[in-house]
């Protein structure tokens, strides 16, 4: 694109140029044309979907192709010096030192058979720092600065011996260690709850801001990104679509995908009517020649299709990839938008019916040491309850206990006055068939070795309660998630992230239950495909008087879902009521909390 | 991880103690009489049964069983009832044969093959890997005692005769200098266990190659040495110390029959005559040891692994 280059006079800390990623075999293409400079200091948000290319390219900024892929074409210039004319030898020098990556799975990228003080010494010496001193020295500054302690106590310990968040920081002073001109940071928070997420998020700003550290945040989800960069870039199958500062695209997006992947980003201070992006990602080799969106665009023409789109300019350094950018209609102000709390009549608060579910000082350990300290709750039928806390507040404890899988418990749950034992073994087929149970990782639900039509069936084989052939059932099953009668025979690595989701609602859904607890179900999705099974949720609760309790960490989804809420902190609840009174008007502190560190386009 | 070391202890006696049990149970359940396979079908009633009165053979079961354990625990391992002598002079040669067979194997086979797994991993799918997984299958395929016979013909007959062909190893002199007679037997064990810790290695050589930290070290600038040496190679010590003793404890059984190619006098033989002899201290004896090197082998094993891998320090089993 090379439009950038009006924005900034002085020297760019990184100036991508044409990049262009390859399949190594048939000439297929992955990523192209990619083009964005970064001033020192500047922080880039890259934004695409799963697919998009988004991941292909923060990895290419650091010379690096994953197995299978080649990069075919371009410029990345560094400190000066195009990355991708050195040899592997030349290039070492500069991966860690002038340009560093922050992976998206802290745990799974720091070395679990080295000390923390092992790992980062590393990053030094392999750059040249030969004093152990100077190393200890720098080591201190920058755990300091992610605000880690940074004695030799903490030096000393193992990757596994962290949190989630502690393990993040880690990996970002491992980053920042060598006070490189570039970071990229691809989704760094994704498995972080919003509490951990917002500090981890402050963190980067605050160093980047210091060092006048350039970094390229990837990330799927607009809200956490708008908050945090100066710059957008929008990427849909393998093209950056849209580029501008981040309030510019936030406003007036110009690029229809950029419209609709803001319109599906779900907002704790507002309801916001649940939309989604019809059709899905072309795969690599069904990408169409013209328009790369146009498949799936509602302003689409004839014209669009026919040959590739050129850049078009929308203002200062805001330039889009498509020819109809003046057909768009002016965007609704996201000020006026936001006035219309309660959202639309549709979506409405429903009146909750009578006591569905009820837990009556509940209290649940492991291994002995309690975690839910004295639970009552009443879950009102044919509504959504949602449950939110961080991570290790016991929410998830607490619906296992609902779920009959976790069973070092007191109290009492009962379901519709029928009181409910604490392990799923000793709840009989009746009270089995109505409260089922999905899980958040959809993969590791799945049984990889039976088609979706078997997992399916399963409960209704174990449990009973089908009428007319089993096929059928899963037939209609599949049509109630949206899913064609073909993806019977498909096993689950052949589904996408969203699609392997809808499979597990589908067999939680099998045996009719009345209630359903999901845990944490679309945490691990993309935003658009979030909206998507939020849609689903919505649809089935309405249509057949499911109830519903909806395990989240993220208030947005809450507003987006539920009609209840329930607050838990440290295994105790804090605060219940209907969302939109709990949310507008929250009365405990940690509500407060989490509310501030839930992203928010609205923040923008 | 001084407790895991302690409970695993715990266990290890308590496995030995089990197999003390069934080593008495099984002996006793050999067929035939040892009196008279002693003494002969002709002896007097009177000679035999003195032989029991001395050997204690007419005690019940119970408390032979219970003298038999404190004798071996006080290191007493008995007297053979077919020479005479104590069990502990008359099978401590071929116990130390049988050692040094298996020290030099492992000393042999171990680095080789943590060699070949690494380089097979990092050449993966090239012509390397492809030779070595072929050479491997093959080996893996042919049953002991045909590799044994293959070597022999290739280096003590036919092809060439640089190695002697049997290795009755001369009890007047160490082993350590004989030590061409055990070139053939130390190199069939050695094709024996190779190709499984070779494709152990090589797969969790893999697994670490394909890490998130892996790469990350590569983003971080390290040479694809110090990737394999300081990154990928700690995190595969533990499956290797699990897969050499595995192949260890198969090696000591293993030994007996390339033992027996070879005629080689180690434990293997000693076990194999003794049972031919129905000596049942000599057998009882060997059972034990082969039961106590295969237990003590697996405990080595799972200390090391823990030792080697912090994710599991500091549990207690």
């Amino acid at each position: 694109m090379g439009t950038d280059t009006d924005r900034y006079t002085g020297e760019y800390a990184v100036e991508v140029a044409g990049l262009t990623v390859d399949l190594e075999r048939g000439a297929v293409n992955v990523v192209s044309d990619i083009s964005f400079a970064l001033a020192p200091g500047e922080i880039l948000g890259l934004i695409g979907e799963s697919g998009s290319g988004k991941t292909t390219v923060g990895s290419a900024l650091l010379g690096h192709a994953r197995a299978g892929t080649a990069i075919t074409g371009g410029k990345i210039v560094v400190d000066g010096v195009d990355l991708l004319s050195l040899n592997r030898k030349e290039l070492r020098r500069y991966r860690g030192r002038v340009i560093s990556y922050v992976p998206q799975d802290p745990r799974a990228s720091l070395n679990p058979a080295m000390r923390l003080g092992a790992q980062l010494q590393e990053a030094l010496t392999v750059h040249g720092v030969a004093s152990r001193q100077q190393r200890l020295a720098r080591i201190r500054q920058v755990l300091d600065e992610v605000k880690l302690p940074s004695d030799d106590r903490f030096l000393r310990r193992y990757p596994h011996e962290l949190s989630g968040g502690q393990q993040q920081r880690v990996v970002l002073a491992l980053s920042f260690l060598c006070r490189p001109k570039v970071v990229v940071l691809d989704e760094p928070t994704t498995g972080l709850d919003v509490t951990t997420q917002a500090h981890v998020l402050r963190t980067v700003r605050e160093l980047c801001r210091s060092h006048r550290t350039a970094a390229v945040y990837v990330s799927h989800d607009l809200a956490v990104v708008a908050d945090l960069a100066d710059r957008i870039a929008v990427m849909y199958s393998g093209r950056l679509v849209e580029v501008g500062a981040a309030e510019e695209v936030a406003l007036r997006a110009a690029h229809p995908y950029s419209r609709a992947l803001l319109d599906v980003v779900p907002d704790p201070h507002r309801r916001r009517e649940i939309r989604t992006i019809r059709g899905r990602v072309a795969a690599l080799h069904e990408r169409p020649d013209g328009c790369v969106f146009a498949d799936r665009c509602d302003f689409v023409e004839p014209e669009c299709r026919r040959q590739p789109i050129g850049v078009v300019r929308i203002g200062d350094g805001h330039t889009a990839l498509c020819r109809r950018t003046e057909a768009l209609p002016v965007r609704a102000g996201q000020e006026e938008e936001s006035t219309r709390v309660g959202g639309t009549p549709d979506d409405a608060v429903r009146t909750p019916g009578e006591v569905y579910l009820a837990v009556r000082d509940l209290r649940a350990s492991y291994g002995g040491k309690e975690v839910l300290h004295g639970i009552d709750l009443t879950v009102p039928r044919g509504v959504v309850t949602a449950l939110v806390g961080e991570s290790g507040s016991g929410k998830t404890t607490l619906a296992r206990c609902l779920g009959g899988l976790h069973d070092e418990a007191t109290g009492e749950v009962s379901v519709d006055g029928r009181r409910l034992a604490f392990g799923a073994h000793e709840r009989s087929a009746a009270d089995r068939r109505e409260v089922q149970y999905i899980f958040q990782n959809a993969s590791e639900a799945l049984n990889p070795r039976k088609t979706v039509g078997r997992s399916i069936e399963q409960p209704l084989r174990v449990l009973g309660g089908a009428d007319g052939p089993l096929s059928q059932r899963v037939a209609s099953l599949l049509a109630d998630v949206a899913l064609g009668s073909d993806a019977a025979d498909k096993y689950p690595s052949q589904l996408s992230g969203g699609e392997r989701q809808r499979v597990t609602i589908a067999r939680a859904l099998a045996t009719a239950p009345t209630i359903l607890i999901c845990d944490e179900i679309t945490s691990a999705l993309d935003v658009s495909v979030q909206s998507a099974i939020l849609l689903l949720l919505k649809r089935l609760c309405a249509d057949s008087g499911l109830t519903m309790f909806f395990v989240t960490h993220n208030l947005a989804v809450v507003r987006a879902i539920a009609d209840r809420v329930v607050v838990l902190n440290e295994g105790r609840i804090v605060e219940q009521g209907p969302v939109d009174h709990v949310l507008d008007r929250p009365q405990d502190p940690y509500t407060r909390q989490l509310l501030g560190d839930t992203p928010s386009l609205l923040h923008a | 991880m001084v407790k895991m070391i302690l409970w695993r202890s715990v266990y290890a006696v308590a496995s030995l103690f089990v197999v003390s049990v069934i080593v008495f149970a099984a002996t006793q359940a050999l067929p035939g009489d040892a009196a008279v396979a002693k003494l002969g079908k002709n002896a007097t009633p009177a000679a035999l049964e003195s032989f029991r009165q001395l050997y204690h053979l007419n005690d019940p079961l119970p408390t032979q069983y219970v003298n038999w354990l404190g004798n071996i625990l006080q290191g007493r391992l008995g007297v053979s009832f077919a020479t005479g002598f104590p069990v502990g002079s008359l099978i401590g040669d071929q116990v130390a044969n049988s050692l040094v067979l298996i020290a030099a194997t492992v000393v042999i086979a171990v680095p080789l093959a943590v060699v070949l797994g690494i380089l097979t991993a990092i050449r993966r799918d090239r012509a390397t890997d492809h030779i070595s997984s072929v050479l491997m299958l093959v080996i893996s395929a042919l049953p002991e005692f045909v590799l044994g016979v293959a070597l022999v013909l290739l280096f003590a007959t036919n092809v060439s005769q640089v190695l002697p062909a049997v290795s009755p190893v001369d009890p007047s002199r160490s082993i350590f200098q004989q030590l061409d007679l055990i070139v053939l037997p130390t190199l069939t064990l050695v094709l024996l266990v190779l190709p499984y810790v070779v494709r152990t290695v090589r797969a969790c050589m893999i697994e670490a190659l394909e890490s998130e930290y892996v790469t990350m070290a590569r983003l971080k600038g390290m040479s694809e040495r110090r990737v394999v040496l300081r990154h990928a190679l700690p995190n595969m010590a533990g499956p290797t110390f699990q897969v050499v003793a595995q192949s260890l404890a198969y090696l000591a059984g293993g030994v007996v029959v390339v033992e027996s190619v070879f005629q080689f006098p180690g434990i293997g033989q000693a076990f194999v005559s003794s049972v031919l002899s129905r000596d049942l201290p000599v057998i009882q004896a060997v059972a034990m040891l082969l039961a106590v090197f295969y237990v003590l082998v697996n405990l080595l094993a799972d200390i090391g692994t823990v030792a080697m891998t912090p994710t599991m320090r500091g549990g207690t089993r």
